[in-house]
C-alpha cells in the first residue's frame, strides 16, 4: 500500500489533520487518530489490527471490520493507495 | 526577514478601500509597517469614502488622484502637486486598472525620483484574459477551453462543442455561470454593454481552486512565492479565508508561468487543479491580492521586498513561507470624525503630518 500521501499529513494531538498539500483538513476520533499514528510510523495493516485489540478491548473480527471501513475511507479522499 | 527600520524614505500606494471587496492598499502598507518601517506613507485614493482613508496609523497623507482614463498628463499634474507638498520614494499602485499608466510614465516618474517595481506593457498585455489562451498552451501551460466572443450568435454554434455550465466573462470584470444558452446570450450582453468585445466564454474546471502570490524578478525567475487555498468565500467569490499549502506541482507551474511572461513585481495567479491533477491557469492578477498579508504572515513579507526592489536593491531575501499559516478576514466599523470626510472630500487630500515644504 503506498501511504506518501498520508506521511505529508500533518496531525494534531485532537485529531485535527491538515493537508498540506491541498490545503483540505479533516477530523478524526480517538481511533481513526490512533490508527493514522502507526501508519504514519509505517506499521502494516495486521500490527495496526493487533494493537486496536490490545488498547481498545474488542475482538478482532471487530476491528477488522472497522478498520476496512476506516481504509475505504482514506482510499476514497486518495491519502493512501493500492 | 526584511527589515525597513532604517529606511527614511516615502512610499505611496494606492487602492485603501477594505470592506466587502477590498483593495490590497491597506494589507500592502500594513505589510510595510510590519517590516518595522517608520518612514512617510502617502495613499492615493479615487473616492473619499475608501476606508482605511480613516484608519489611524495606515496613511500619513491621503490625496485623491484623477482616474487613469483622464490621461497621463492630469496624473502627472496632480503628482507634480502631491511632491510640491511631499516627496514620494516609491510608489506600489495595486489597482489593475492604473497598473498601465504607472508603466507607460516609467521613465517620468523616475525624473521625478519616484521608483516603481511592475512588469513591462508588454508582460502586462500578455496576461490579458482575452490573450492567455493564445500565449500560454504553447509554453506548456493549460488554459480552460476558451472562446472569444464577438457575437452572441456564436454561443449557439459553439454550444454544439461546449459542456454547459461554461463561464462567462467580461474582458476587464465580472464572470457569471451560464446553465444554457439563454443565460450565456444574456450574460453576454450585459457584460458587451458594460466591459465592450470581446466576452469570454470558457470551460468550467472542477476541481479545487489555489491562489499564489509572486513577486517576479523580470527575468523569468520568482523572487518570492506563497500559494494558498481559500476556505471561506463570500457569495461575490471573494476570499475572506485561506490557508498557505506547500504543493511542489502547483509551485513548479507557477514557475512556468512566470517563466513563460518574465514577470516582473507582484502578480496574483487563480489557478485550478482538475480532479486529474491537471494544473489550469485561470487569470493573472498584475498587482498584489488583498490577501498578501498572508505572505509576511508565514514569513515572506513581499510588500516590503517590493519597496527595496524598486529603490534597486537585487539581493532582497525573501525566507521560505511556512505552510498550514491561515488567514481570515473581518470588518469592523471605523470611528473617525466627519471633518476627515470634509478634508478628503473639499480639499482632495488629508494630511495627517505636519508638512515640511
Amino acid at each position: 500500500m503506498n501511504t506518501d500521501q498520508l506521511m505529508t499529513l500533518a496531525v494534531n494531538k485532537n485529531g485535527f489533520i491538515f493537508d498540506p498539500e491541498n490545503g483540505i483538513s479533516y477530523t478524526v476520533n480517538d481511533t481513526g487518530l490512533f490508527i493514522l499514528n502507526q501508519m504514519q510510523k509505517g506499521l502494516e495493516q495486521d500490527a495496526i489490527l493487533q494493537l486496536l485489540v490490545d488498547e481498545y478491548d474488542v475482538n478482532i473480527e471487530h476491528a477488522r471490520s472497522d478498520m476496512e471501513h476506516y481504509m475505504g475511507m482514506l482510499k476514497a479522499l486518495r491519502l493512501v493507495e493500492d | 526577514m526584511i527589515d525597513l527600520s532604517q529606511l527614511d524614505i516615502t512610499v505611496a500606494v494606492s487602492g485603501l478601500k477594505t470592506g466587502d471587496n477590498p483593495q490590497p492598499g491597506v494589507p500592502v502598507i500594513r505589510s510595510i509597517r510590519a517590516a518595522g518601517f517608520t518612514g512617510k506613507i502617502i495613499g492615493f485614493v479615487y473616492d473619499a469614502m475608501e476606508s482605511g482613508i480613516y484608519l489611524e496609523g495606515i496613511a500619513d497623507e491621503v490625496y485623491q488622484m484623477p482616474y487613469p482614463s483622464t490621461g497621463a498628463s492630469s496624473f502627472l499634474a496632480r503628482l507634480d502637486y502631491i511632491l510640491s507638498n511631499s516627496k514620494i520614494d516609491v510608489i506600489i499602485p495595486t489597482l489593475d486598472s492604473e497598473i498601465p499608466i504607472y508603466i507607460r510614465l516609467e521613465k517620468e516618474l523616475l525624473e521625478r525620483g519616484i521608483h516603481t517595481f511592475l512588469p513591462t506593457e508588454e508582460q502586462f498585455n500578455l496576461r490579458d484574459k482575452i490573450k492567455l489562451s493564445q500565449f500560454f498552451p504553447p509554453k506548456g501551460v493549460d488554459i480552460p477551453k476558451t472562446h472569444l466572443l464577438q457575437s452572441a450568435d456564436q454561443i449557439i454554434k459553439l454550444s454544439e462543442e461546449m459542456v454547459f455550465p461554461v463561464i462567462i466573462k467580461g474582458r476587464l470584470y465580472e464572470a457569471y455561470k451560464a446553465y444554457n444558452v439563454f443565460e450565456a446570450q444574456k450574460y453576454f450582453y450585459e457584460l458587451q454593454a458594460k466591459w465592450g468585445l470581446p466576452i469570454i466564454m470558457q470551460e468550467i474546471i472542477n476541481g479545487d481552486e489555489f491562489n499564489v502570490v509572486i513577486v517576479g524578478d523580470g527575468k523569468g525567475g520568482c523572487l518570492g512565492m506563497v500559494p494558498q487555498r481559500k476556505l471561506v468565500i463570500t457569495d461575490k467569490g471573494k476570499g475572506f479565508g485561506g490557508v498557505v499549502v506547500k504543493n511542489p506541482g502547483l509551485e513548479s507551474y507557477a514557475r512556468k508561468v512566470i517563466e513563460a511572461l518574465s514577470w516582473r513585481g507582484p502578480c496574483e495567479l487563480e489557478i485550478m487543479k482538475d480532479e486529474e491533477g491537471v494544473f489550469y491557469l485561470i487569470e493573472i492578477n498584475p498587482r498584489f491580492p488583498a490577501w498578501v498579508r498572508l505572505a509576511e504572515g508565514c514569513g515572506q513579507n513581499q510588500p516590503a521586498a517590493t519597496v527595496l526592489l524598486a529603490l534597486g536593491k537585487e539581493d532582497v531575501d525573501l525566507q521560505p513561507f511556512r505552510p498550514g499559516t491561515l488567514f481570515i478576514r473581518h470588518a469592523e466599523d471605523i470611528i473617525s470624525d466627519i471633518s476627515l470626510l470634509g478634508d478628503i472630500s473639499v480639499n482632495g487630500e488629508l494630511i495627517r503630518t505636519e508638512v515640511k515644504k
